[in-house]
């Protein structure tokens, strides 16, 4: 008798009805008739919005024209035109043209620091950082406000749009995560003085509205200086989103400060650390990774808040877009909500930027081996 | 410590350093020298309304008010563009003009007892007389705020406008029902969608307003006006000087347009007989020197920003998109509010 081999027969494919889409949407989208209802609901409402959405940006929008006649049709989607003829508002306010390559500068230079300080792979981070934090501010303050070198003064009041508010968004940034890491510290400190201080600030800034903090920077100390003594608007301004800020930011960082066991503080006295070789070393380290999410969180809350300075009359990005609604060359019904969903646009991009970042940044500092 | 102390004291520094310019305290009656020894002029002006103040696609600012601001200047530089304009939110103009932020504010601000007598400022002039009024659809056949009797209104809520229309509609023994928004936008879209019969707010506003509605040539403004809001540029109160200039500015340009002197024609009016008109350029007497100024002050003004009727035609007139008529900015001669004193 010969041996027979047994060989199994090929397996058959699975039921075409549970792989590839078909399978992939049984799965997750119709597994009951509840789901199935929601998917088709859903579905609907997507389709809805995508061209009603699409229908006002594209199908039934203007591209082009010199005045308001461009965007008076009957049925009228969004009035593109207008924003062409703003952007170099929109971007630089009411900068100089003819100046207007000195806020690129600062703009490109701003993009080339920053691009390779945020990619972890990238070295020469000490002297990335001391370019950021030494170089680059001395060379956007000459290069902005000019004055010197050769350069005409632009008054900051001539500033605007988005300009104004990344300037008022970084350095409220900037300021604040150290004021604010200062702060939390002083605030867990066991000298009295120093934590009586620093809970006074803490919570005076964060019990009074950001309105209030700008409106008595641009309001009521021109009053309490001598005649004709006036600090810059958008300096005074800066210092107040910048206090404000940190206000917060010490809050986030205190959270972070006592998530850190005891463990850790007496692991460092034990290793014979001082206070701050504690601080720098083992607890901030893990405080502030701890609490990345809060951080981002109050930066995108402060890039936001940056629209508030329109009330001490600076022309932020979304100041400068109503300001220009009030161009009665440019008045028709769309052109607001043209002027709002550009606005909201830019807005989003940068927030949603700072967002992914965040979530980028807490995968690649991650410890936790079940990641 | 150490470093909370370092940090505090660059704060200081940064301080310090920022006192961008320190000129000399400003004292009552000098405005004009202060004026003229730094080059320009500060002028407050709103954070955009159309057809006074309002900036166009390269950024530079346009309109009635800007105009007035630009007059000033051209009196006191012969140069119309030596003026600074800082855009002021309606709660920090009074501050802006009291600390000296500005030298004057032209920021459509009604002149009201209350801001004359108690807030330390002065009204020299009006430089345009606006008031409260309606907008209706056309196919209504409303031609007059009196055939709005039952009429449902729409405006912002608790402002002086909707006690003035409760008032109007009052004392006129008609019925009316007032739906009131919060925001101007808001009361505009509901007008829009046929929520109201009438949109009620002071008129130059209606007719920026009227070009945000879907079909603006099917609406009209009623002619009627129910409350005065007489706008005029304001001064800080304490230098009757300046206080002068300010409101002879407007003079010029008003007794110019009635003796038909335009920027246009103006060259050719130096030569003029009438005895008003040579007073007016400088030809005869020397009214300027009485206010600091040259002999060519309003020949200044007028050559840089037209005469009353060109600027109000430049920036809100019928030919512009707002479309406003003259009504009561008219010359006195024509039935009008406008009149300027004699120059002589």
């Amino acid at each position: 008798m010969s041996a027979k081999t047994w060989t199994p027969k090929p397996a058959r494919p699975a039921p075409a009805n549970t792989v590839g889409f078909v399978g992939w949407a049984r799965e997750n989208l119709f597994t009951t008739k509840l789901d199935s209802a929601l998917t088709l609901l859903c579905a609907a409402l997507i389709i809805y919005v995508l061209d009603v959405g699409l229908g006002w940006a594209i199908v039934d929008a203007s591209f082009s024209g010199d005045d308001r006649n461009a965007c008076l049709k009957p049925v009228q989607g969004a009035c593109w035109p207008f924003i062409d003829a703003k952007f170099g508002q929109f971007i630089y306010g009411r900068y100089p043209e003819m100046e207007r390559w000195r806020v690129d500068w600062v703009f490109a230079l701003g993009l080339l620091g920053l691009v390779p300080l945020l990619m972890p792979t990238v070295g020469f981070k000490r002297a990335n950082v001391i370019f950021m934090l030494g170089f680059y501010p001395m060379f956007s303050f000459f290069m902005l406000t000019g004055g010197s070198f050769g350069l005409a003064a632009v008054d900051t009041s001539d500033w605007g749009g988005l300009l104004v508010t990344l300037v008022v968004a970084v350095t409220g940034i900037v300021g604040s995560l150290p004021l604010g890491i200062l702060l939390a510290l002083g605030r867990r400190s066991d000298l009295p003085i120093v934590r009586a201080l620093c809970v006074g600030f803490i919570e005076i800034f964060r019990g009074v509205p950001l309105i209030t903090v700008l409106f008595m920077a641009s309001v009521m100390l021109p009053l309490f200086l001598p005649d004709g003594v006036n600090f810059d608007k958008l300096m005074r301004c800066l210092i107040g989103v910048a206090l404000f800020a940190s206000a917060y930011m010490a809050e986030v960082v205190r959270g972070g400060l006592q998530a850190i066991p005891k463990g850790q503080y007496e692991a460092a006295a034990a290793l014979g650390l001082g206070y701050w070789k504690t601080t720098r070393l083992i607890i901030l380290p893990q405080a502030l990774k701890l609490v990345i999410p809060g951080i981002v969180n109050t930066f995108i809350g402060l890039f936001k808040d940056t629209t508030l300075v329109l009330i001490v009359g600076l022309f932020d990005l979304l100041g400068i877009v109503q300001l220009h609604f009030t161009d009665s060359t440019w008045a028709t019904p769309e052109t607001h909500i043209t002027g709002y969903a550009f606005a909201a646009f830019v807005f989003w991009v940068f927030c949603f930027a700072m967002s992914r970042y965040s979530i980028f940044m807490e995968k690649h500092l991650s410890t936790d081996p079940n990641q | 410590m150490q470093m909370l102390r370092k940090l505090s004291a660059g704060l200081l520094l940064l301080a310090v350093a920022s006192f961008a310019s320190t000129p000399a305290a400003e004292a009552a009656g000098q405005t004009l020298e202060i004026v003229k020894k730094r080059g320009h002029l500060k002028c407050g002006v709103s954070q955009g309304l159309p057809g006074f103040s309002t900036p166009d696609n390269r950024g530079n600012w346009t309109g009635i008010d800007v105009d007035f601001c630009k007059a000033v200047a051209a009196a006191i530089f012969n140069d119309a563009d030596k003026v600074k304009f800082t855009p002021l939110s309606a709660k920090e103009r009074f501050t802006a003009i009291q600390s000296g932020e500005v030298d004057i504010i032209a920021r459509n601000t009604t002149w009201s007892m209350h801001r004359d007598t108690a807030l330390g400022v002065d009204f020299p002039v009006v430089n345009y007389y606006d008031g409260q009024g309606f907008m209706v659809r056309a196919d209504l056949g409303v031609r007059s705020a009196r055939d709005l009797d039952g009429a449902t209104l729409c405006t912002n809520q608790g402002t002086t406008t909707e006690l003035n229309a409760a008032d109007y509609f009052r004392s006129n023994g008609m019925q009316y029902e007032i739906v009131a928004f919060e925001k101007a936008d808001e009361s505009v879209a509901a007008y829009n969608s046929g929520r109201c019969d009438a949109y009620t707010t002071d008129h130059s506003a209606l007719y920026a307003q009227k070009l945000k509605l879907s079909d603006p040539k099917a609406h009209i403004v009623l002619p009627e006006v129910i409350s005065k809001e007489p706008l005029g540029p304001l001064v800080r109160q304490g230098d009757a000087a300046w206080n002068d200039l300010v409101r002879w500015t407007h003079y010029a340009t008003v007794a110019a347009e009635e003796f038909g002197v335009t920027s246009k024609n103006i060259s050719e009016m130096k030569s003029s007989s009438n005895p008003s008109i040579r007073r007016l350029m400088g030809q005869d007497g020397s009214f300027g020197d009485n206010l600091g100024l040259s002999k060519q002050w309003a020949v200044h003004i007028i050559r840089a920003v037209g005469n009353y009727g060109e600027i109000f035609e430049r920036n809100v007139g019928v030919k512009t998109p707002l479309g406003i008529k003259r009504g009561v900015n008219a010359l006195w001669t024509k039935g009008g509010l406008q009149y300027a004193p004699p120059i002589r």
